[in-house]
């Protein structure tokens, strides 16, 4: 599989990444070279073993249902380019 | 009209009774000022890592027993990428190749015909897809902060169980069925509080509809976000008629979202299929899998309260309440508990009577007062006080009603307590009764002598008269008898 310049663009836009057009050539080489890994591990025959879901072979560990966490508005949004009345303010969204 | 078969299939997210949040140690209280409840996890600061709340699992497991779904020994959790700022992250982290609850179904209960009459219920099984964990996004607020969006991420986070049918049913009035008989599921199993002001319980509808007979569905829309079930009816009418007229004016229907205005009763198209979303969902590197085991799911099973259909099928048969009253007293775990509450202080003997008591007047009352049976001024146990009396003859079922009305009005704590203090108890002594019909009788020669030249209606009037001066008290039964013995001697 081999991607086209047009499916670099879908990615770039689905990512909200902007690329000129050298950058996107150089990304699809890139991808190109990584799907390219992805197809010989495809090649390798894997009937009747089941697929892992995560590189570790461990469980979830499950937390207890407690409130653990305190008021720290006031310290997270002074990071925050822009607030107001507690709330963070973005670009207009309109949907 | 009649050509074309509707097709729905309905998507509801559930948010779950826990105290904090499906992956972080944030409160989900409802209400509380913007982003206080929104901690370095919810806000997606870097290097934090989700942690996985037991009591959201639990719930899951709680509504996977309940619907006969299998629940996954082993589950995923994925990421579901888009931009949105209410969606810090970038992502949504939810399960979609292996759901925690798979496949299942829950019975309804359709009005058909003329429902405001209650013309008949017909029963139906729609079939569930899949129920799966995921968390909720914050809220976005467009009003005016000097042209820009505010943005809430006290709500990111919050647990929420998506609930996804078979596209089973085949009418509005089967959507609307099975989104009360699951709300009123979720509450009863406790998973969910079922508040839809507060967006505890919100549902999406794939409608589409087909040629009779045809096999492929028809191409869907999706109604986002009706949040009440007279909306959902609303929408989904709009919805049918308006894709039957363009698909009969020779337009196809493109797959789209859409939005119901309550205010013009329209939907409206909110982003096409052309824009929409590629998730490029993946397994969540972040957590592990989530592993149920049966001892787990046991544990979980021997907590959970008697299901609804169990319950019926039980007060059936001790009881020998017909299905419908089955059904009816077990419409809410509120009402369940009324009625297992009343029969309990009552006896089995009265449960019937008392099923007739709360489906009759004390619905009628708590629907005129928009009060739920919950904050209901009459209690279970003072109920079952004055049906005991009733079915002891110590008043009759129409003293019963005047009982009933003093107790909503908070006249005494108990029938027996207001029958005592108004002196509603029934007249039995037969020397009682029988000295007053001989007054009557005196009283009202002209009616004893029309009774006696063959007039029915003259013994009526002569009964009427005794009851009246008892104030309603003599057993009518025991008027009828002893009238009839005097006149006839």
């Amino acid at each position: 599989m081999s991607l086209t310049p047009e499916d670099v663009s879908r990615i770039a836009l689905l990512s909200r990444i902007e690329l000129s057009p050298a950058e996107r050539e150089a990304t699809r080489e890139q991808l190109n070279g990584i799907l390219g890994f992805i197809e010989q591990l495809q090649a390798v025959d894997t009937a009747g073993i089941e697929p892992m879901a995560h590189a570790v072979d461990v469980v979830q560990r499950l937390r207890p249902d407690v409130v653990t966490e305190t008021d720290r508005r006031a310290e997270f949004q002074a990071v925050a380019p822009e607030t107001e009345a507690g709330l963070y303010l973005v670009p207009k969204v309109i949907e | 009209m009649s050509q074309w078969e509707v097709v729905i299939g309905l998507e509801t997210h559930a948010q779950l009774q826990t105290k904090s949040k499906i992956f972080s140690g944030s409160s989900i209280a409802f209400g509380a000022e913007p982003n206080l409840q929104a901690n370095a996890v919810d806000i997606a600061l870097p290097g934090v890592l989700p942690v996985l709340n037991r009591e959201a699992v639990v719930c899951a497991i709680k509504f996977g027993l309940a619907i006969g779904a299998s629940i996954a020994p082993r589950s995923v959790f994925a990421r579901k990428n888009y931009f949105y700022p209410d969606l810090p992250k970038g992502y949504q982290i939810s399960q979609f190749e292996i759901p925690v609850v798979q496949g299942g179904g829950l019975a309804i209960r359709v009005p058909q015909g003329d429902f405001l009459r209650g013309v008949g219920e017909q029963e139906k099984f729609v079939h569930l897809t899949r129920a799966h964990l995921e968390e909720d996004a914050g809220k976005s607020l467009h009003e005016d902060f000097h042209g820009r969006t505010g943005i809430d991420l006290n709500r990111a986070g919050t647990p929420l169980l998506e609930i996804v049918t078979e596209p089973d049913m085949r009418s509005s009035a089967e959507a609307v069925a099975y989104a009360r008989a699951l709300h009123a599921l979720v509450q009863w199993i406790g998973i969910c509080d079922g508040n839809m002001q507060e967006g505890s319980f919100r549902c999406d509808a794939n409608v589409s509809v087909r040629p009779f007979g045809q096999k492929e569905f028809g191409t869907r829309r999706e109604i986002k976000n009706l949040n009440s079930f007279r909306f959902m009816q609303q929408a989904i009418d709009y919805e049918v008629h308006w894709q039957i007229n363009e698909i009969e004016e020779g337009r196809a229907i493109r797959q789209a979202t859409v939005l119901f205005d309550p205010d013009t009763g329209e939907t409206r198209a909110m982003r096409s299929k052309e824009d929409a979303h590629d998730y490029r969902y993946f397994p969540d590197p972040d957590l592990l899998p989530l592993e149920i085991d049966a001892a787990w799911i046991a544990e979980v099973k021997a907590g959970m309260p008697e299901l609804p259909q169990a319950m019926q099928a039980r007060f059936q048969a001790d009881y020998g309440l017909s299905a419908y009253d089955a059904a009816i007293v077990t419409a809410s775990r509120g009402m369940a508990d009324y009625f297992v509450t009343a029969v309990a202080a009552a006896g089995t003997a009265n449960a019937k009577t008392i099923a007739n008591w709360i489906m009759g007047e004390l619905a009628a009352r708590l629907n005129r007062n928009d009060t739920s049976i919950e904050d209901s001024p009459i209690g279970a146990t003072q109920l079952a006080g004055l049906v005991m009396r009733i079915a002891d003859n110590t008043i009759s079922n129409n003293i019963a009603k005047k009982v009933f009305e003093a107790l909503w009005n908070g006249e005494g704590q108990s029938a027996d307590e207001i029958i005592e203090k108004q002196g509603l108890k029934q007249i039995t002594d037969t020397g009682a009764i029988d000295s007053i019909i001989a007054e009557v009788l005196a009283a009202n020669p002209k009616s004893v002598e029309e009774y006696r030249a063959g007039k029915e209606k003259a013994f009526n009037a002569l009964v009427g008269q005794a009851m009246k001066a008892t104030k309603g008290k003599a057993n009518p039964q025991q008027v009828n008898e002893l009238l009839k013995k005097k006149l006839g001697g």
